[in-house]
């Protein structure tokens, strides 16, 4: 009997429902490209309705930022050893260039350090193949095991 | 710090706006009271990140700001030019609840070239922010020709 697959296995094997469980992942079309251990490659397509500059037909820098955040979460819970409830502490994004029109946009995040509390994350969006160019550079924090009580949101703040 | 909004200005960013997909796709929409400039993002079902929760998606609110800075740049230079997002950096206070959300921007320095932004988004609360985001942005120079090769800004 092999002993039982890690837990960034099973969310390998189980990776187009951590997209269908999003609504905003899914309103992007978000698609996950692979997850290993502690990281993470989705991609989001260019779209006409995600265009942020009409000149020029380039997709808003906006869903380059969800992107990257929602990737940064995926590597977090990949170097986990079982599911916890995470939440983002901060984000930050460069912007190094405009992607190109009509290119399908794929970030690559990798959680470098996991703490009991605190997960640091890195990653780069492309927007091809070179992955000396990307276009956009993202640091992420996220807190682990905060509360997630079924629908806790529903109610206003204290 | 004082600024003088031209109404003309305030009619082309409904324009800008208008022309934008992607602030389509959000549905986020900006509301003038004097100079004092607000986006709103009306709920809906499909900005949700955290369905358990639920809460709103981290990048949803942090794209909210960050139209929200471009667009009160674009108000307080009212040169008609679009800026562009260098980076930003934002802080997660509170998750999103799926209820509205508001936000406001402050330039902190209106530069030659560089803006600097600070935004702030709440929602049952104005003093209770969800999220805060600061900034930097890409002035659209009409002259100050590129010096970097293979710069496309």
């Amino acid at each position: 009997m092999s002993e039982q697959p890690a837990f960034w296995e099973m969310m390998a094997q189980n990776a187009s429902m951590m997209i269908a469980g999003t609504p905003q992942a899914q309103a992007l079309g978000m698609r996950i490209v692979s997850i290993g251990q502690a990281r993470a490659v989705v991609e989001v397509d260019w779209r006409e309705d995600l265009v942020g500059d009409p000149e020029t037909g380039v997709i808003a820098s906006g869903v380059v930022t969800t992107l990257l955040d929602n990737t940064c979460g995926v590597a977090a819970f990949a170097a986990l050893k079982e599911a916890t409830s995470t939440a983002t502490l901060d984000l930050r994004i460069d912007y190094m260039r405009p992607a190109k029109k009509g290119a399908t946009i794929r970030a690559d995040a990798q959680c470098y350090r996991m703490t009991r509390s605190v997960a640091f994350v890195r990653a780069f969006a492309f927007d091809g193949e070179d992955e000396t160019d990307p276009v956009a550079a993202a640091q992420a924090a996220f807190m682990m095991g905060t509360s997630s009580k079924f629908g806790q949101n529903r109610k206003a703040p204290r | 710090m004082s600024e003088t909004v031209n109404p003309v200005s305030v009619v082309d960013l409904k324009a800008l706006f208008e022309r934008v997909p992607y602030a389509k796709f959000l549905g986020v929409s900006f509301e003038l009271k004097g100079d004092e400039l607000t986006a709103v993002l009306p709920f809906k079902q499909s900005l949700i990140g955290n369905p358990v929760l639920p809460a709103l998606h981290g990048g949803v609110v942090g794209a909210m700001m960050e139209l929200t800075a471009v667009a009160q740049i674009f108000l307080t230079q009212n040169t008609g030019k679009v800026p562009k997002t260098i980076d930003i950096s934002i802080d997660y206070l509170r998750s999103g609840r799926p209820v509205d959300t508001f936000a406001r921007a402050h330039v902190t320095k209106l530069g030659r070239r560089i803006a600097n932004v600070r935004v702030e988004a709440w929602q049952h609360n104005r003093a209770d922010p969800i999220a805060a985001l600061h900034g930097h942005f890409l002035l659209q120079a009409s002259e100050a020709p590129s010096i970097v090769a293979g710069d496309q800004s």
